[in-house]
């Protein structure tokens, strides 16, 4: 990663004490246009976390690199570093055009200059009907689009999310969970997500940290951490779990198909599109021959890797893609299981869990 | 309306109530409406009533404006950081309202009087306190800084402090996140301050009466016409003063409900 890329970021053993929180020796590495996502349960430190790289709390030691310049004496009004709350905080005082507004109104820009920027945005999140009207008559999601609008007006070399979703009801955070991608695809900010929700980690996440007890427990991609959890706490706090990617096809039987790239399996669900889709590995059967019962779906594979995880063994079976189950050490000496072995594999439709993407 | 006489303890309750109404609304009543209209006029008429009303204004004026430039920071420290001893100042700004206001007067004139350091230091820039105008301002300031600085910081409590986070990482100073943010967040709180105070001020007696007998305040004008020429001269004064304050204070009430406070 090339760490003095424009927007790239680097965390170097920061040390925040805000007496009842405290971060020590934390480091973090976000590349150039990444979607960065912190993972972590309430109450891991993920707010002030972000807060102290914006700016807005001493730090008490450490290096925050933006572009490979350090930030850390930088007031947060000169950091170029966008914020969204959980719970939007908007200027009550303000419209939401001038909300909207603020950071352009500051740098004392030209009253046509905001007008065109302020409509421009509130287009591309959908709010332009809204302008008028002030932050309280809105509705939660409506809020956090404006909060994201005033956040990106100012073109944020770096944008920080601290549970953006969470307060929304389920229908409304997928609809915004999707404009948060489509975004990012759009304007490449580099951008920290932090969420205790897995689904919405994967799927936005080029990569995912979990955070525990103020540190980074692990990192990588979102089918890493979730096929091979690096703790036991990882593996608890987000389930093992096979995760893919892939096109919802048309309906059979009442069965959707999921066309990954080398394989389609049959799924329940009522979504259509580009979705995720999750297995846990102890749903996951393995035989010598075929089973042809209620499990759908029954694929032959090779074994790549065997591996002890406490009282649990992990088979990785290649079909490709890889699937990882897990079994007991009793059935793996029944079967005889050694890796480069081929084995069947077979898993309920109904296993599947789908979620948006 | 419905709940009024719901049950016997709501009737007690009431009857309980209504004493105390009556007790608070009667004398002023009676005070008011002893002197005719054409008598009122022509007591506001007196140069020396006018004065005294128009000096207690202004003074009270001016000692809010002084709250206002200096209270305020103070109200926001209150809110927002802590600091050592930051009890021991929450403390002494309540204190004004259980000191008794002529023991306030004497507390100032350790300070202020004509032989005290500082009421010397003053007196060399010009400014006397004792017997003359300005004591009139610091008495009601002393009096009355409370109302003010406690409202304010109320105000301040209630703006979530993250609002000026977001302002500070969309490109706002310190100050510009402070005038843009939390202060017109806090207006309406800062302003019924600001008028509580003003009001308290106009009505201050004893802490003024020890510094400054003359030039006279209102209610000192008041005192001393009753102990001098008796009831009957004192009323129509008293009852012009009562009036101004209730007219100014409906006004308050009725702004700051439009405003949503109150």
């Amino acid at each position: 990663m090339n760490i003095l890329a424009q927007n790239a970021l680097v965390v170097q053993e920061l040390a925040v004490n805000l007496g009842d929180f405290y971060l020590q020796d934390f480091n973090l590495a976000v590349a150039e246009g990444e979607y960065y996502v912190i993972l972590g349960p309430t109450g891991a430190g993920k707010t002030v976390l972000l807060e102290s790289i914006a700016g807005l709390h001493p730090v008490e030691g450490g290096r925050i690199l933006l572009a490979g310049a350090n930030l850390v004496a930088v007031p947060p009004e000169q950091r170029g570093i966008g914020f969204v709350y959980q719970d939007y905080m908007l200027f009550p005082h303000l419209s939401v055009a001038q909300n909207i507004a603020f950071g352009l109104t500051l740098r004392g820009e030209p009253k046509s200059v905001i007008a065109e920027r302020v409509a421009e945005l509130a287009q591309l999140l959908g709010i332009a009907a809204l302008l008028h009207r002030a932050p309280r008559t809105l509705s939660g999601g409506e809020q956090q689009r404006a909060a994201l609008a005033r956040a990106l007006i100012v073109k944020p070399r770096l944008l920080l999310l601290d549970e953006p979703l969470s307060a929304l009801d389920p229908e409304t955070s997928l609809s915004l969970q999707r404009e948060l991608a489509r975004l990012h695809r759009e304007l490449g900010t580099t951008t920290i997500h932090v969420t205790h929700d897995f689904e919405e980690a994967v799927a936005l996440g080029d990569r995912i940290a979990v955070l525990n007890e103020g540190r980074l427990v692990q990192v990588g991609a979102p089918e890493e951490i979730f096929r091979r959890p690096a703790t036991e706490f990882v593996a608890r706090f987000v389930g093992a779990r096979n995760i893919f990617t892939g096109e919802l096809q048309h309906l059979d039987n009442g069965y959707s198909h999921l066309q990954l790239p080398a394989l389609e399996i049959a799924v329940l669900t009522e979504l259509t599109g580009r979705v995720h889709a999750s297995l846990r590995p102890e749903d996951i059967v393995l035989s010598e021959e075929p089973l042809h019962s209620s499990a759908r779906n029954c694929f032959r594979g090779r074994i790549v890797e065997i591996a002890e995880r406490g009282m649990h063994i992990a088979v990785t079976v290649s079909l490709p893609p890889e699937f990882t189950c897990v079994i007991t050490r009793r059935s793996l000496e029944e079967l005889g299981l050694h890796v480069g072995r081929e084995i069947y594999l077979s898993f309920k439709a109904s296993a599947v869990h789908i979620f948006g993407g | 309306m419905r709940a009024l006489f719901a049950n016997k303890m709501h009737v007690i309750f009431l009857a309980l109530g209504a004493l105390l109404v009556f007790f608070l609304a009667w004398p002023l009543f009676k005070t008011v409406t002893a002197s005719s209209p054409a008598l009122l006029w022509e007591t506001l008429l007196e140069v020396e009533v006018r004065n005294a009303i128009l000096r207690t204004f202004y003074a009270s004026f001016l000692a809010t404006t002084i709250a206002f430039v200096l209270g305020v920071p103070l109200a926001y420290m209150l809110a927002r950081t802590e600091f050592p001893g930051q009890e021991l100042v929450q403390g002494l700004i309540d204190l004004p309202i259980v000191v008794p206001h002529s023991a306030a007067g004497i507390a100032l004139l350790m300070v202020f009087g004509r032989r005290m350091w500082l009421g010397r230091l003053f007196e060399r820039v010009g400014i006397r306190f004792v017997s003359n105008f300005p004591g009139i301002v610091i008495a009601m300031l002393f009096v009355s800084l409370s109302f003010l600085v406690n409202a304010a910081r109320e105000g301040f409590e209630a703006v979530d402090p993250r609002l000026e986070r977001v302002a500070r990482t969309l490109g706002a100073s310190p100050w510009q996140a402070f005038w843009r943010v939390s202060f017109p967040l806090a207006w309406h709180s800062i302003l019924s301050g600001l008028i509580l105070m003003w009001a308290r001020g106009l009505s201050e007696f004893g802490a003024v009466v020890i510094l400054v007998y003359h030039p006279m305040v209102a209610p000192v004008l008041i005192y001393e016409r009753f102990e001098s020429f008796g009831l009957d001269y004192a009323r129509p004064v008293a009852a012009l003063l009562i009036l101004i304050c209730l007219a100014v204070f409906v006004l308050l009430r009725l702004t700051a409900r439009k405003r949503g406070v109150v």
